[in-house]
């Protein structure tokens, strides 16, 4: 762990006791260690009344709205052996890149399902998918799109400034896991294999003019107790040294993907506490939940915390014109189209927003 | 009885027929209507950026008509970008009207006050109305005033935050030092909040928080309603004193004490 943010690995969840938890949701304005208190076995006879604090904060901050958006897979080719990721390049999988005309093509069959903020994702190939790539691709999407992000490999500044002249909005840039022995471990080989080189990604993207960025940890890989915490604290830092900036946190549960099981397992109640615990420390952050969570269990999230879904998702290279280019990144729990999406949320009392941006 | 006094509220030249504004962001779009129709706002408050031309849930198609659209330019990090999404809003046909609202502060949505003072000079040039959401300062609500702003609107309390008037004693400041309209605007969490805020002299006030994460909004946008009459009543009225301790025996008796020399 970086010193830029203290030690999260340190924090003793297990002394965390019920005062602890009960000062955490009192206060205001929570330090790091409330979150820790939040987060800690400790706090899950409050998960009720987590739940209530969340959901008021979730209504200030935000009302009664989710954000909608749609991945659009752009290239799978990857340079990195990640153990958990379907796309890693041991794996003997269909690979695939998207020609301008492909990219259009899918741009035009999600713009008819109304959505008008599209997520592009790749590997991380700079051969294959290099910047100069994506960034074409990113100034095709900004013509039809209000809001336009990045899930893509860290960028330098000036990769993130060209993707910034390019239309892009947002970058997400998840850590996968904080704890770096852990990481050097699972990232065996790869340019991803450089933990600081992606931790201060969101730092150089924010510094290059990006407006909005999102921070994540991919929940399962080890003990996720000192790695949300660690989440915290990098979005604390980030908000301290970029007060403009909007962040929003992710908490992505490790999936099966192309046979490979997941290290460690989180489990649904254990999610809702994270998202609870993150939207109580960071009222203004936005969270997104992935269609990895069944629909039953996003539905429930709505107005809980969460304020972004994505909907019509494909998780393979292209697919939202029917027609998929390359194997898919990981296995989704929830298939639903966009109205279907919508109709849910609806029925939760809350709208359906498909722009919250101006790209200025 | 005596006729009541004519007290219009006139805003930018228009003659506005509520001190009551209202927010429409925080609900689901179809309950604006329902909001609006039982808070009788003149002037309804929408975020530029949440406008969706000919796409879903677009909030135009969702305003009644007949209101005041109030556009803001949430989004916005400086004065040019405010400028950039004025314009927008008078393509879309939104009006002149703009509530200038420059914030660079994500995480609790302060406004920058240096910002949206160049943003009312653009504005102003360009022929808008300009209506500055303003951290309560009377130096710059002076400044602002100078620029052209057609009101000042300060925050009772950070945004969603239905505090209430914790800035009152600034807010009091700015509606005596300054001959534009005060619009109080942010953090008001009650209607007494509101009606306070109004019997201190505020011109109008603006709710969409308080209203939203009500149990019934529209019930509670009615109950504002009434709180900003009742308060600007009490305004136009003029409170009476509040009784003051007064020492039993007088303090200035001896001045009254003639001396050897008079």
């Amino acid at each position: 762990m970086t010193e830029l943010f203290g030690d999260p690995f340190n924090f003793d969840f297990k002394a965390v006791t019920p005062s602890m938890v009960e000062r955490a949701l009192t206060k205001e304005t929570l330090a790091l260690e409330d979150l820790g208190a939040l987060l800690a076995p400790a706090a899950e006879p409050y998960l009720e009344a987590m739940a209530v604090k969340a959901q008021d904060l979730t209504r200030r901050f935000f009302g009664l709205n989710i954000a909608l958006y749609t991945p659009l897979y752009l290239a799978n080719y990857c340079q990195n052996q990640c153990l958990y990721c379907g796309y890693s390049q041991l794996n003997n999988i269909k690979r695939g890149v998207l020609t301008p005309k492909e990219i259009q093509k899918e741009l035009t069959a999600i713009k008819k399902t109304g959505l008008k903020d599209v997520l592009l994702l790749t590997g991380e190939s700079r051969v294959k998918s290099g910047p100069d790539f994506i960034n074409a691709a990113v100034s095709q999407a900004a013509a039809d799109f209000p809001s336009v992000g990045l899930e893509v490999y860290p960028f330098t500044t000036e990769e993130y400034a060209a993707a910034k002249a390019a239309g892009a909005d947002y970058v997400c840039l998840y850590q996968e896991t904080y704890d770096p022995v852990l990481y050097d471990r699972i990232h065996p080989k790869g340019p991803k294999k450089d933990y600081n080189w992606r931790l201060f990604g969101p730092e150089r993207a924010l510094e290059a003019g990006i407006r909005q960025v999102g921070l994540g940890a991919l929940l399962g890989l080890g003990d996720f107790r000192p790695d949300v915490l660690a989440l915290g604290a990098h979005g604390q830092y980030l908000s301290q040294k970029f007060p403009a900036a909007e962040i929003a946190y992710s908490t992505p549960r490790l999936r099966p993907a192309s046979g490979i099981q997941p290290l460690g397992a989180v489990s649904e109640k254990e999610l809702g506490q994270i998202i609870f615990a993150l939207r109580i420390f960071s009222p203004s952050f936005g969270i997104s939940l992935s269609t990895r969570e069944r629909a039953f269990y996003r539905d429930n999230l709505i107005g809980l915390g969460v304020t972004r879904l994505s909907a019509g998702v494909k998780t393979t290279v292209g697919g939202h014109d029917g027609e998929a280019n390359g194997s898919e990144q990981f296995a989704k729990s929830d298939d639903r189209g966009v109205t279907e999406v919508q109709k849910a949320i609806a029925a939760k009392g809350h709208q359906p927003v498909f722009t919250d941006y101006a790209r200025l | 009885m005596p006729s009541a006094k004519p007290d219009p509220f006139i805003l930018g030249g228009k003659l506005i027929h509520s001190r009551l504004i209202l927010g429409s962001g925080k609900y689901p779009l179809p309950r604006i209507q329902e909001v609006v129709t039982a808070g009788e706002p003149d002037i309804v408050t929408l975020a530029l950026r949440r406008v969706n031309p000919f796409g879903e849930a677009n909030v135009l198609d969702f305003l009644p008509k007949g209101k005041t659209l109030l556009p803001n330019t949430s989004g916005a990090r400086t004065a040019k970008e405010a400028l950039t999404l004025a314009r927008l809003a008078r393509e879309l046909g939104c009006g002149d009207f703009i509530k200038i609202e420059v914030i660079t502060d994500a995480q609790n949505l302060l406004p920058d006050n240096e910002e949206t003072l160049e943003a009312i000079k653009l504005l102003v040039a360009d022929g808008f109305v300009a209506l500055p959401y303003m951290t309560p300062d009377l130096v710059m609500a002076r400044k602002m005033e100078k620029a052209g702003a057609a009101a000042v609107m300060p925050l009772g309390a950070p945004i969603g935050s239905n505090k209430g008037l914790t800035t009152r004693e600034l807010i009091r400041l700015i509606i005596t030092g300054v001959a534009v309209p005060v619009i109080v605007d942010a953090g008001l969490g009650r209607p007494s909040q509101a009606c306070e805020a109004m019997e201190m002299g505020a011109a109008a006030v603006m709710v969409n928080t308080a209203v939203a994460t009500a149990e019934d909004p529209p019930a509670m946008a009615k109950a504002f309603a009434l709180a900003v009459k009742a308060g600007r009543a009490a305004y136009l009225a003029g409170l009476g004193p509040i009784a003051e301790p007064s020492s039993s025996s007088p303090l200035t008796g001896f001045l009254n004490t003639p001396s050897s020399e008079d």
